[in-house]
């Protein structure tokens, strides 16, 4: 994954809650074999409407996603990373994410911040108002920078640390495939398998 | 203090543990099905990786198949499904291809098998994982990247969430059911109420729930945000175990038990949150709305935004009622509907196909009604207690085993405007067809509705 140290770009505001991985992308799109393509799902249904804040040309080129809470819930699929990550978002920030979308933004390096619900809001009113305002969004300093709006977030320092090197849980933990062996052999002796 | 179920079962399969590190956690069992795997495999290959331990991984087809007999007519389905065969031979999986007598639903062929058991830690690129909770194993779903990383070394590496009791006092009433308590209690604590915490269903009605009743609790426990739900295993789980393909025999049954049953809350442990609800008030519960918690009583009214104080809550509601094309005060039991849908990993097992039968019995469906078992298992089971023959007689339609029209990936789904009463565990915007408008029942309110057209409960009848 590509490392994220320090982001700054403009913002789409999405004043929705519950934006559930099923309108991240519909299930329709999760039947490709490839890691690539999603970026044209994205939002699919939503952004049918003409009025969709996506289809708002003032906002093409924006990299930071503010919505409002519960984003991510639902639905495990990764796809709705990639979605976002293809069609160019590098950020999303809202006050309350899904647990598996987080954990699957964090594994590919799309950077979830959680700021409270006031701050969310300030964010999108800036990025209605002028939809040029620009975001900084910097994971070095756990700091999310808009004009004067200056609002920490937090992130654990394992995930931060491995976000700012970008580097990849397998290979992290295949340096303990001794620790690993050693807790197989002292598994309990009734546990099934499948073969 | 003494610990909870969630962190006995926790610290039982933790590898590695160094500060400021998340723990590194064993997997006992690996889940996989056609749709979230295909570039795990992939990673694997390009980075020259192989699977750890193909004996504690199993494979099905469940998201794609169609659910009438004959090939996969999409051919972009039909790729996935043959994408899988195709790792899954390469990589030494054992898979329960479309046709096999032991194919079905990913999440309900586990427990069939006897490969769920308590104390467990089961994954799946599949987020009704909590499923497996039911039988005091912790369970989640995972994206595909943790796919790759449990396939290349059967672990992960996670924070332990904090833990939450859900104390469910009281007995469920005649009528009520798992599926009823759940959705209520989703309404109760909201979409996001859970996150961050593995909940344990506790009390009176709790124990009582059979096992495939605690199945649908527990599978649910991520449409409340939490990332697994679970349930101290106790005689009703032994009994469910006892004999299947997988479970344990002779002495080491015993000392699998005995085990178990150290797999319980201690008296003096402490939950970082407790949530009571009292199940003895509960009623047959449904969602009138696009996100699992907008749920009422189904002899209650589809509620006025105005009724929220959270301005979120309240836009959430004006949008919903706008999706859902429903007003106001309009009474839920007018509600008409064009389909009924009985099946998914909630409400796909026998006991679910044995309830909706015997409401149809002798009577007849005057909407479109597919009865789509959780399993090929759970379908042979139904068909020679004859209970086939009670739908068909009734007009519903009898489908081979999948996930259907629980999230449309297969032909089975709404058209636009459509609207549905629905066995399974998303009410979200389009997920059951594009426009689609889907109000989550039980089994018992699903059947009713069928016969009567608009949402129903047996009583009603």
């Amino acid at each position: 994954m590509d490392a994220f140290t320090t982001h700054t770009g403009r913002a789409v505001p999405l004043r929705r809650s519950n934006v559930d991985t099923d309108q991240i992308i519909p299930a329709v799109w999760l039947k490709q074999v490839s890691r690539t393509g999603f970026e044209k799902g994205l939002f699919a249904a939503w952004r049918e409407d003409p009025s969709f804040v996506l289809n708002d040309p003032a906002y093409e080129g924006a990299s930071i996603l503010v919505s409002g809470p519960d984003f991510g819930t639902g639905s495990s699929r990764e796809h709705a990373v990639w979605a976002l990550q293809q069609y160019g978002f590098r950020v999303v920030i809202a006050s309350r994410f899904g647990d598996i979308f987080r954990n699957n933004s964090t594994k590919m390096g799309l950077l979830p911040v959680v700021l409270p619900e006031d701050v969310v809001e300030r964010l999108q009113d800036a990025a209605e108002a002028d939809p040029k305002t620009e975001i900084t969004v910097d994971l070095v300093e756990r700091q999310v920078r808009c004009g004067d709006l200056v609002a920490s977030f937090e992130i654990d320092d394992y995930t931060r640390w491995r976000l700012l090197e970008g580097l990849d849980d397998i290979g992290l933990t295949l340096r303990h495939a001794d620790a690993i062996e050693e807790y197989e052999n002292g598994r309990q002796p009734w546990l099934p398998t499948t073969v | 203090m003494g610990r909870t179920l969630a962190e006995k079962v926790w610290e039982q399969h933790v590898v590695r543990r160094a500060e400021g590190e998340p723990d590194l956690l064993y997997i006992d069992l690996h889940l996989i099905h056609e749709v979230t795997s295909p570039q795990a495999f992939d990673g694997l290959r390009m980075a020259g990786r192989t699977v750890r331990r193909p004996d504690l991984t199993i494979a099905t087809e469940d998201h794609n198949v169609p659910t009438v007999l004959g090939p996969i007519s999409d051919p972009v389905s039909r790729t996935q499904v043959e994408t899988l065969r195709k790792n899954a031979a390469e990589f030494g999986i054992r898979l329960h291809p479309m046709g096999d007598a032991g194919q079905g639903v990913v999440h309900i062929i586990g427990p069939q098998f006897g490969l769920t058991q308590p104390g467990m830690t089961i994954v799946c690129g599949d987020s009704h994982t909590s499923t497996h909770g039911a039988f005091g194993a912790i369970a989640f779903g995972i994206g595909t990247s943790e796919v790759e990383h449990v396939l290349a070394t059967q672990t992960l590496p996670a924070y332990r969430p904090k833990t939450m009791a859900i104390e469910v006092k009281g007995e469920l009433p005649v009528g009520v059911t798992a599926k009823d308590l759940i959705l209520a209690i989703i309404a109760k604590i909201g979409t996001g109420g859970g996150q961050g915490y593995i909940v344990e269903y506790r009390g009176e009605a709790v124990r009582k729930l059979s096992m495939e009743g605690r199945m649908t609790v527990c599978n649910m426990s991520i449409e409340a945000g939490a990332r697994a739900g679970m349930i101290a295993p106790d005689e009703t789980t032994f009994e469910y175990l006892r004999g299947r393909p997988h479970a344990p025999t002779g002495e080491a049954w015993d000392r699998a038990v005995e085990y178990w049953k150290t797999l319980r809350t201690d008296d003096d442990a402490e939950f970082d949150k407790v949530v009571e609800i009292d199940a003895s008030a509960l009623t047959p519960f449904v969602t009138w709305g696009t996100n699992p918690g907008q749920g009422a009583p189904l002899g209650a009214a589809v509620p006025s935004p105005e009724q929220f104080a959270d301005p979120v809550e309240r836009s959430a509601a004006e949008r919903a009622l706008e999706y859902m094309g429903l007003a106001a005060g309009t009474p839920l039991r007018d509600i008409q509907v064009d389909t009924v849908f009985v099946g998914s990993c909630t409400n796909g097992r026998i006991e679910d196909l044995r309830a909706a039968a015997e409401i149809l019995r002798g009577r007849k469906v005057v909407t479109r009604t597919l009865i789509v078992p959780g399993s090929m298992g759970v379908k042979k089971a139904a068909e020679e207690e004859g209970l086939h023959e009670v739908f068909k007689a009734a007009g519903a339609e009898w489908r081979e085993a999948g996930c259907s029209m629980c999230l449309g990936m297969n032909p089975d789904t709404l058209k636009p405007g459509e609207r549905s009463a629905s066995t399974s565990n998303r009410n979200f915007e389009g997920r059951q067809g594009k426009g689609g408008r889907t109000h989550l029942v039980s089994p018992q309110v699903a059947a009713a509705t069928a016969v009567t057209g608009r949402l129903t409960a047996p009583a009603d009848l």
